[in-house]
């Protein structure tokens, strides 16, 4: 078995009286890719922005290489330095340039050599077919290009595992697949451990090791990726395949 | 109306003009300072000292600034503080200033995105990086506005000064007025003397705030 990289224990999470998550249960070793799947609402969000400490949580434990994560800010700052993060608001640092929001984080939280980060940084943007935008303002690009530099800004900061929370839900369809391409790219090349919140089921039933189902913050299903697509256990799932043309 | 009367005052509101200058310098930047402080331990709630710096900001701006000087001018010496008019004024005009300021920052920082924050978040920053790389500079362009309009502010503020007898161009003007009865010669002056001084820095605020809006920022 390789090594256990995140491990989720009975994780509840409250908004005054209404449970948002109940008894979460979740399991991430070393280059597996885990998806969290269900309608909008059902928590995947909140529970995926627990896993980085932007929420907090009401009971139960998570635990990153097998050592419990206190929940002090102190501990969560530093963590997220492994625990990379891109949002679906595909937001760059509008008064950089787009090196200089690669460059940030590496450079001032890490305190790596300014010259090795930019070298990396150009690198990077070649891989994501975008060194030609070196020196641009993010106002000047389109939301697929920005959310490949978020993502490159993520990884320069040599996270050990990524979570991606609903990366393409606001690109047009066109750059859906250039970003897409990129986590399959990182997941297949890289073997990049991921956690990645979907909308995109083709995608999902490709790129997944493991499928969670949540519903109203419950895990329905807990199942390895091709087992999910091809024998959904309960009615729920069921449905909502069907209703994403599944 | 005599030209003899002005090119014989022009020197003492030469000197006076200098004054409210550097008053209205001093005490602009100190309150630019003090509002950036105070708005950002308010922004990320420091304890305490978040409670007591929101008390200072209602005292600041729910009370006039002719009240805090003779406060600070003739109360202060009764408890054994005494300072001059000039250390009184600018104390007062920071004190004023600083509120205002901190009021116009606080807006520009509640502008800046919460998916910034998130961003800055999850890239490892703590509070202090947080602050440095995203929500000030963000926070700053979009506070321009409120800025220009403090800094303009202050500046004619600072003709509340003349009560407690500080020489500025408000003062000078009234005490010329008054040992020479010539309040027509002396009130253009005056309003020259400010109109030299605010008409160029509008001009360069509104340059600022345009160049911010409309440059490397925004979307």
């Amino acid at each position: 078995m390789t090594e256990e990289i995140l491990r989720v224990e009975n994780l509840n999470k409250y908004y005054g009286d209404w449970q948002a998550l109940h008894d979460i249960n979740l399991t991430l070793h070393k280059g597996e890719v885990l998806t969290l799947l269900g309608p909008s609402g059902s928590g995947k969000s909140t529970l995926i922005r627990c896993l980085n400490g932007l929420e907090t949580f009401s009971s139960g434990a998570i635990y990153f290489k097998g050592k419990k994560i206190d929940g002090s800010s102190k501990t969560w700052q530093a963590l997220r330095q492994k625990i990379g993060m891109v949002f679906q608001s595909y937001d760059l640092f509008p008064n950089l340039t787009v090196i200089e929001n690669i460059m940030l984080a590496p450079v001032k939280v890490q305190k790596r050599s300014e010259k090795e980060v930019r070298a990396e940084a150009i690198s990077l943007l070649k891989r994501v077919e975008l060194d030609e935008y070196v020196d641009i303002y993010p106002r000047e690009l389109s939301g697929g290009q920005k959310q490949r530099i978020a993502i490159v800004r993520a990884l320069a900061l040599h996270p050990e595992i990524m979570l991606f929370d609903e990366v393409t839900a606001s690109l047009d369809p066109e750059m859906v697949r250039g970003v897409l391409q990129i986590m399959a790219d990182l997941a297949k090349k890289d073997h990049m451990t991921m956690i990645i919140v979907t909308h995109e089921m083709n995608f999902a039933r490709q790129i997944a090791d493991q499928v969670l189902f949540l519903e109203d913050g419950k895990i329905l299903e807990n199942t390895s990726g091709k087992e999910f697509f091809a024998h959904p256990q309960t009615d729920r799932a069921r449905d909502f395949l069907t209703s994403m043309d599944f | 109306m005599s030209w003899q009367i002005i090119t014989q005052s022009l020197p003492i509101f030469l000197k006076a003009f200098e004054l409210t200058l550097w008053l209205s310098c001093v005490g602009i930047v100190c309150s630019i300072l003090v509002g950036i402080i105070t708005s950002l331990v308010q922004y990320f709630k420091v304890p305490i000292l978040g409670r007591v710096l929101t008390v200072y900001v209602e005292l600041a701006r729910n009370t006039p600034l002719l009240i805090q000087l003779f406060f600070l001018y003739y109360a202060f010496p009764v408890i054994g503080l005494k300072m001059s008019a000039q250390v009184c004024g600018i104390i007062g005009l920071v004190f004023l200033g600083g509120a205002y300021m901190a009021e116009g920052f606080t807006g520009g920082f509640a502008g800046v995105s919460p998916s910034q924050i998130d961003d800055g978040k999850a890239l490892g920053m703590n509070d202090l990086q947080l602050a440095r790389y995203v929500v000030f500079p963000q926070g700053f362009a979009l506070s321009m506005p409120a800025l220009a309009a403090n800094i303009i502010f202050l500046i004619k503020e600072t003709s509340i000064f003349s009560v407690i007898a500080i020489p500025e161009l408000t003062n000078t003007a009234l005490d010329l007025i008054g040992m020479y009865y010539r309040s027509n010669e002396y009130l253009l002056v005056l309003v020259i003397a400010y109109a030299i001084i605010l008409v160029p820095v509008i001009l360069l605020l509104n340059f600022v705030e345009r160049k911010v809006r409309y440059g490397t920022f925004g979307n």
